[in-house]
């Protein structure tokens, strides 16, 4: 036990101190960053940086750009993701394990082989520079995953289930959304989250395929904070606290739904 | 209520037959079994006649109606599943009421309905509960309300006991059958469990390689068993089977096994001198130390008492032999006996087909 919890323990010290240097350089005022030498806190701390970020500069609108871009793609591939994966799960039909394979296929090339030719795509498409586009790559990039999580959700379902509600009175589609869609929201909820996060801190295809600051998302946005002759260090710890927010609330909301298990007590045991 | 028609009915998935051939007339109101081993094709059976297989030849009718193409929930039926399928996200009322809140009843129906239904199987104090916060039991009786107030023509049961602990399963077991007397719902019920097919049905059908083995009465189809896999599949413990060539000498016909034993035929068998055959006999058909001329030699092996009953396990040449008896003889291991089958009661097949002689 004891050994099982210090290393435990050791882990997540190691996971989780750069998250509170993060937290502690962001308190730390601009004067002692590079006078104190390294001490576990500062000796005066202060919300000037966070002040700065939240009222001087352009954090709030990459923050409401990326807030934009993260939830239509968390929503839009959930839905999608969704229907693939009850289609995986409960038919056979005609070129299905074709299809799996494609969708596989596309997890495996390296994201920096495909910058070239999207950006060729998306130009005359008139797709750069603005968040639509970026919300149609982060969902073209993510459905697939996505889709293949919420098949195994919806493989956790008894088939049993949809049956004795087709033979209560429901149609397939009426089975759907009575009986599986409930029962699939923990599920959905985690996909969500889960796509919410990856596009939240996407830094590739947001640098990529974005220019103006009007369009740009926290994490191009961090490094305007990173100027010709030196790093606001301070302002960016700030600005990078800010950003954990979400993500921080989103997990802490999902991780309800991971835990419980909604579908006990369907069937045996 | 109504009766079931299955006329010719075929099912494979790709290349591989399920069922082949199948006819079966269910009268109204009538408990038909389905029983036998894994694979049979009992359940695939049970489905079609839900609505949630398709049919790929033949005709499946309820009432009048031929129902091939009728969606699951216009077949007026209700369904009992192995695993309960309980709507984990609704209340026990709400999952029993849910058929009906479907069809759009009043919710003053719904509840009398089920309040109806919870107070015949006893789950009155359960209405509020989640599935997941009942036993196995409670949740098998949750499903038969289900079923019960859906009020359907027809009842399909598939194993529904299977997951319960022997002592629950024979309890539900008398239950189901007292419900059906009361109810007088024609009922379609699919175990692999025998004693469960010989206690409730009114008919039996026994299934094997997605054939019909042979439908009858329970008492009918252990008395007279069509072939040999029927014989052996329903009775516990299992039918004896001997192998050996049928002779005759003064006495009559015999079966001769290796060990120069000798066991009577009845006189009415078909069995003719010179054909393989299979000889049956029942354990409780076996009479142990007896003087009659048709005793064969036997050296006690196991002896078994269950306090009502003893079953004995005797070496007959190399064969082992099960002796069911109400006594308790004063048995040892090793020690020679003669045991002597009923005449009447033994059953003899053709060592090929597996066909009654």
């Amino acid at each position: 036990m004891v050994g099982h919890y210090g290393a435990l323990a050791l882990y997540v010290l190691f996971a989780l101190f750069p998250l509170y240097w993060l937290l502690k350089i962001s308190v730390t005022p601009n004067s002692l960053l590079y006078t104190e030498g390294i001490t576990m806190w500062p000796s005066v701390t202060t919300w000037e940086n966070y002040r700065f970020v939240l009222l001087q500069s352009d954090f709030p609108a990459f923050f409401k750009n990326s807030v934009i871009v993260s939830l239509g793609t968390a929503a839009i591939v959930t839905v999608l993701a969704a229907a693939t994966g009850y289609a995986f799960s409960r038919f056979q039909f005609t070129g299905k394990t074709l299809v799996m394979f494609v969708l596989l296929l596309t997890q495996m090339f390296p994201l920096v082989m495909l910058i070239a030719p999207i950006f060729r795509l998306m130009v005359p498409l008139g797709l750069t520079d603005n968040l639509t586009g970026l919300i149609v790559v982060y969902v073209a990039f993510n459905t697939p995953f996505a889709a293949f999580l919420m098949q195994s959700f919806f493989d956790g379902i008894p088939r049993e289930l949809e049956e004795a509600a087709m033979i209560d009175g429901c149609t397939r589609l009426t089975a759907l959304r009575r009986v599986i869609l409930p029962l699939t929201l923990p599920g959905m909820g985690a996909t969500l989250g889960f796509v919410f996060t990856a596009a939240w801190s996407e830094l590739l295809f947001a640098l990529m395929l974005i220019n103006s600051t009007d369009a740009m998302t926290f994490p191009v946005g961090l490094l305007t904070f990173v100027s010709k002759f030196s790093v606001d260090f301070g302002q960016m710890m700030a600005a990078g606290v800010l950003a954990l927010v979400p993500a921080c609330l989103f997990f802490a909301f999902i991780q309800r739904y991971l835990i419980q298990g909604l579908t006990a007590g369907a069937v045996k045991g | 209520m109504a009766a079931v028609s299955i006329d010719r009915v075929h099912k494979s998935y790709g290349s591989v037959g399920v069922l082949h051939g199948v006819s079966l007339e269910i009268d109204d109101g009538e408990f038909v079994v389905l029983v036998g081993p894994s694979g049979c094709g009992k359940s695939t059976l049970l489905r079609m006649i839900a609505g949630l297989e398709a049919i790929n030849a033949g005709d499946i009718r309820i009432g009048d109606r031929v129902v091939n193409n009728v969606a699951p929930k216009d077949r007026d039926i209700a369904m009992v599943f192995q695993n309960y399928a309980l709507y984990p996200h609704m209340s026990v009322s709400s999952n029993m009421g849910f058929s009906m809140e479907l069809r759009r009843f009043a919710k003053s129906m719904i509840d009398s309905a089920v309040g109806r239904a919870a107070a015949t199987l006893g789950l009155g104090e359960l209405l509020q509960r989640r599935p997941r916060e009942l036993s196995g039991g409670q949740r098998q009786r949750v499903a038969m309300g289900r079923a019960i107030v859906r009020q359907p023509q027809v009842f399909l049961f598939d194993e529904p006991l299977s997951n319960l602990d022997a002592k629950l399963r024979v309890q539900m077991r008398t239950e189901i059958k007292a419900l059906h007397q009361e109810l007088k719902t024609t009922a379609v019920y699919v175990t692999h469990d025998q004693v469960e097919a010989m206690t409730m049905a009114d008919r039996i059908v026994v299934m094997h390689g997605g054939i019909m083995q042979q439908v009858g009465p329970p008492l009918e189809v252990y008395d007279r068993p069509a072939n040999k896999f029927v014989a052996g599949f329903i009775g516990s413990p299992a039918m004896n089977f001997f192998d050996g060539v049928v002779a005759a000498n003064g006495a009559g016909r015999y079966v001769a096994m290796g060990g120069d034993v000798r066991l009577p035929i009845p006189d009415n068998s078909r069995a003719e001198v010179g054909r393989r055959v299979t000889y049956g006999v029942r354990p409780e058909s076996i009479r142990i130390d007896a003087d009659d001329a048709g005793s064969v030699p036997a050296s006690v092996e196991v002896i078994e008492p269950t306090g009502l009953s003893t079953l004995v396990y005797s070496k007959v040449a190399d064969a082992l032999v099960c002796t069911f008896t109400m006594e308790r003889p004063d048995l040892e291991r090793g020690q020679p006996i003669r045991l002597a089958p009923d005449l009447a009661r033994v059953h003899v097949f053709d060592a090929d087909s597996g066909e009654r002689l």
